[in-house]
């Protein structure tokens, strides 16, 4: 081929089906007789239920049932534990997963109590309205540090405390750490409560088939193979009885991961009962509680350093707030645990956390997933400790990296993923000094920023570094197959939600089969079409899925040639591949379409030699012995407004490396995509909650998310560091842009407004003009007392 | 006792199609269910997230704060009054060119969106169309690149103009 597709910035092929309406989402699925769900969600953060009347909704014209935990029988157990916790020695961990429909004991505010299904979605819900549920209200644990503490309400009365989870983990020894120390510094951090809020929010359409014993769920997952099995497991069915397709979805970032939603559960349930297909969307409103959180942990942590700013070693100890189940066991606060440690070296560690359950919706892992935390505690000790140690906040960084030629690199603990957490490859000085370059730091601190000041505006600069581990296990697969068309079928077990699979898998097969991308059709999230595999999360999709491709497509590359040299009577080397053709080369009349080998593999007569397979195909597998290690920094320049506090972003740069990039175009829009969230994250959005456990702003409205006005241009430069623990060398993508965002906000409000100066540090998130308002106030006056406020 | 049923007449991308509704059928149910036009995506039915957006006389409107009924006698177009996949509008193939998308779902709203918006402003700065696009929420990219297909689309449009 004269040009390589696996590279290049191609556009995406599934974009023309998105941008003519033409692509499925759940909700356009639109069978024949679908009967409309909705749910009843407890009013109460933590009440009993005394008794369920439901004999109004019924009698309601159009309502065909309704069902409450009593109905439901043994589905109505609490579901599996998706993620176990990792093994580490020590570890206390109290699994408490949730039901379908809460049958005596509500313990968050939107937990289903019952579930309605008619012959209309407005007829449902007008029945939710005739229900009467006879409530005891009970005392409420909402806020993470009070829900910690013994004597709290307890949310699930068989445990002693509501302490969900306690792990410490140890790197060296601190102590001894703290006593060669010129410097400690101890802050406690905060990091509230957001959620990722796709713009489709979940849905569920099932369809049983009584004549096939078969069940059919359309489900907005990020891990159809998961559902599937998960489901049959409940329903009673054998896997190959269920087929769970995820098609286009719209946004995914985590939550649409969690298993099992109840309504992934009641919908398919209902559908077997009814002998008729149901469909249930959730509303904004109820998405606001229904589908699962993340943030939400209380840091209190210490750094040791030397007097050259050199980090000696780290203490921290947090609460994770997981709300009322932990399902998802402790990823997200292992991830904050492993992620603090950053791109530095640190010689000791000493981190504990406690996961605790409060009367608050389910947390699992939201883009970043656990990671942010950790880094905004590092990256704010390191501003502080610059501050104190007369330290420019860059060059302390610099001196704490870990050198190249220092990986792999053992952080000796345990990640999510069960492994070692353990750097594989980076050029951490290279990324910063790229960064420091086009940001133009030393000029904006030395020149612009003195200048501007003596105007009287108020700019401020930061820079953050992290790192990310992406592209876990346990494994992939791709099916590669040629049909007899000529086209091929490239099948995945993961599922899709705008990452562009279409294309940049495409691209990795293209180049091995000497064929166009066009060519090439992309069947993702259908586990009628491929059984096995985990899903589209912890940036490791294109890793670990990308990586079976190429492995699939240099298989069917190999029995093409090996068959075509068969024909041509010739040897392999002679053939060449290329234009969706196998040809010897200089001889056109010697040639064959990929089509018609295919054919040729899977004859009519004759036999097919043993050990050998019909067809021109391949199914290949991939598992990465541990995660890639991406990493990256972020700088900006703001300006804030100091008698609003409102942020103007005036330039925000970043420089990533995600080892070995598929579609630069794709990377960058990922990239973006995740900064845009990280400012929500880190500038307006906060799930408030009351000390009743009511969430206060369940509304677009109020919750905030960052408009095309908030959200600047971002510009950015990469540095390519390949994988060692892949054969494509690449890492993932998908979270990067979201994780050192807090961090960076707080230190550009700290400088632009020259707070420290004044004895004030930004030590929680998020940072919304209001909050920043309240605590520089405390300061005394930002502004000049002429100036009007 | 069924609900009463109103009879309304609405122009959909330039068809009369005439219909039976219930007073409080919104318009994106009845554009998605009732006429099987799925690309108008539904993201917030409170009239925040701009993904329901159509044309209601040619003018922006969230099809989640209108009944259907209210449209009686006017005319909306859709998503899919643009192109087709194998014949895209130039402001769907600046969008492709661009990466202006990602999972797409806010993607029909914006379109409709800014359709309306380059009838009435052809030559439009970054400030402008930022400003323009602002009522319309997109989680996965950023806007960056939206900004920069709408440049794209204005500048070609008046090229070829």
């Amino acid at each position: 081929m004269s040009t390589r597709a696996f590279g290049a910035a191609l556009p995406r092929r599934e974009d023309a089906r998105l941008l003519t309406g033409r692509a499925t989402f759940v909700d356009d699925i639109d069978l024949p007789g679908c009967l409309h769900a909705a749910v009843l969600r407890s009013p109460f953060a933590h009440a009993r239920i005394r008794s369920i009347d439901a004999a109004a909704a019924l009698a309601r014209e159009g309502v065909v049932a309704v069902y409450t935990a009593a109905d439901l029988g043994a589905v109505c157990c609490p579901g599996p534990l998706a993620v176990p916790p990792p093994p580490i020695e020590g570890a206390l961990f109290h699994q408490r997963t949730q039901a379908p429909i809460a049958r005596d004991k509500v313990r968050y505010a939107g937990e289903p109590v019952a579930f309605v299904v008619a012959e209309s979605r407005y007829v449902a819900e007008d029945a939710l309205e005739d229900i009467v549920v006879d409530w005891e209200p009970l005392p409420v644990s909402a806020d993470l540090e009070a829900a910690a503490r013994p004597d709290a309400p307890r949310v699930h009365e068989d445990l002693p405390d509501n302490i969900a989870a306690r792990v410490r983990q140890v790197k060296g020894d601190y102590a001894m750490a703290v006593r060669g120390a010129a410097h400690v510094i101890r802050r406690r951090f905060t990091y509230d409560h957001g959620c990722s809020s796709p713009i489709e929010t979940r849905g569920v359409v099932a369809q049983w088939d009584p004549r096939a014993d078969k069940l059919t769920v359309w489900d907005t997952t990020q891990a159809p193979v998961f559902v599937r099995n998960g489901l049959a497991a409940a329903l009673g069915l054998g896997e190959r009885q269920v087929r769970v397709v995820a098609p286009f979805i719209g946004g995914g970032f985590g939550p649409k991961i969690m298993m099992f939603y109840p309504e992934e559960i009641l919908v398919p349930w209902a559908a077997m009962q009814l002998h008729r297909p149901v469909k249930w969307i959730e509303d904004r409103a109820e998405h606001f509680v229904a589908t699962t959180h993340e943030r939400g942990q209380v840091h209190d942590a210490e750094i040791a350093l030397g007097a050259d700013g050199r980090i000696l070693g780290v203490r921290d100890e947090f609460l994770h707030d997981t709300g009322a189940y932990d399902p998802y066991g402790l990823t997200v606060p292992i991830n904050s645990q492993c992620t603090l440690l950053g791109p530095y070296a640190i010689p000791h560690y000493d981190s504990t956390f406690c996961a605790v359950f409060t009367h608050k919706p389910i947390v699992t892992p939201y883009r970043g997933a656990g990671r942010q935390h950790g880094v905004f505690v590092i990256e704010r000790l390191l501003d502080i400790a610059a501050r104190e140690l007369s330290i420019d906040r860059a060059e302390i960084r610099r001196r704490n990296f870990i050198p190249p030629d220092a990986f792999p690199w053992d952080n000796a603990l345990i990640y999510q993923d069960f492994t070692r957490l353990t750097y594989d490859s980076g050029q951490y000085a290279k990324v910063l000094d790229q960064l420091l370059e086009r940001i133009g730091y030393r000029d904006f601190i030395d020149e612009e920023q003195p200048r501007l000041r003596a105007q009287g505006r108020h700019v401020g600069i930061a820079v953050v570094c992290y790192v990310e581990g992406t592209g876990i296990g346990p494994y992939e697969g791709a099916k590669l197959q040629v049909q007899a068309n000529g086209r091929v079928s490239l099948v995945t077990g993961i599922g899709t939600q705008g990452q562009g699979h279409y294309t940049s898998f495409a691209q990795i097969a293209a180049d091995h089969l000497g064929i166009d991308i066009a060519d090439i059709e992309v069947i993702t999230g259908d586990t009628d079409q491929f059984y096995w595999g985990a899903g589209t999360f912890a940036s490791r999709g294109a890793v670990v899925a990308g990586n079976a491709i190429d492995q699939a497509a240099r298989q069917v590359r190999a029995k093409a040639l090996r068959l075509a040299a068969e024909i041509f009577e010739c040897a392999e080397g002679d053939l060449v591949l290329e234009g969706g053709r196998v040809s010897i080369a200089g001889v056109p009349s010697k040639s064959m379409g990929l089509g018609e080998l295919a054919q040729r593999a899977n004859p009519m007569r004759g036999a097919v030699a043993a050990g050998s397979e019909p067809g021109l195909e391949s199914t290949s597998y991939f598992g990465p012995p541990s995660g890639s290690t991406a990493n990256g920094a972020h700088a900006m320049v703001i300006e804030v407004d100091p008698r609003t506090m409102n942020v103007r972003i005036l330039r925000y740069v970043v420089v990533h490396d995600c080892g070995v990039v598929i579609n630069p175009m794709i990377v960058e829009g990922q990239v973006r995509g995740g900064v845009a969230q990280g400012i929500g994250n880190a500038f307006f959005e906060q799930l408030v909650f009351d000390s009743e456990g009511q969430l206060l702003n369940a509304s677009l409205a109020d919750y905030l998310l960052p408009s095309s006005m908030d959200v600047p241009t971002i510009e950015l430069g990469h540095v390519e560091t390949p994988s060692p623990l892949n054969p494509l060398g690449i890492k993932g993508v998908g979270e990067a842009g979201a994780i050192p965002v807090g961090p960076l906000f707080a230190q550009a409000i700290e400088d632009a407004l020259q707070l420290p100066a004044r004895g004030v540090e930004l030590l929680e998130i998020p940072l919304s003009p209001s909050r920043v308002w309240e605590l520089a106030r405390g300061a005394g006056p930002v502004i000049a007392t002429d100036s009007p406020v | 006792m069924a609900a009463r049923q109103y009879p309304i007449r609405v122009t959909v991308n330039g068809t009369e199609r005439e219909a039976e509704v219930e007073a409080r059928l919104l318009l994106s149910d009845f554009i998605r269910h009732r006429l099987g036009l799925t690309g108008t995506h539904v993201g917030c039915e409170h009239g925040v997230c701009g993904a329901c957006t159509i044309l209601h006389d040619g003018v922006p409107a969230r099809a989640c704060l209108l009944f259907a009924v209210q449209t009686h006698g006017h005319s909306i177009e859709t998503v899919e009054s643009l192109g087709t996949p194998e014949r895209l509008h130039p402001l769907q193939a600046a969008f492709r060119a661009c990466h202006g998308l990602q999972c797409g779902y806010c993607t029909p709203g914006i379109l409709m969106t800014m359709k309306a918006f380059l009838e009435q402003h052809p030559d439009p700065d970054e400030a402008a169309i930022r400003k323009a696009l602002s009522g319309n929420l997109c989680r996965c990219t950023g806007y960056q690149n939206i900004v920069a297909a709408v440049s794209r689309a204005a500048a070609m449009a008046k090229e070829g103009a």
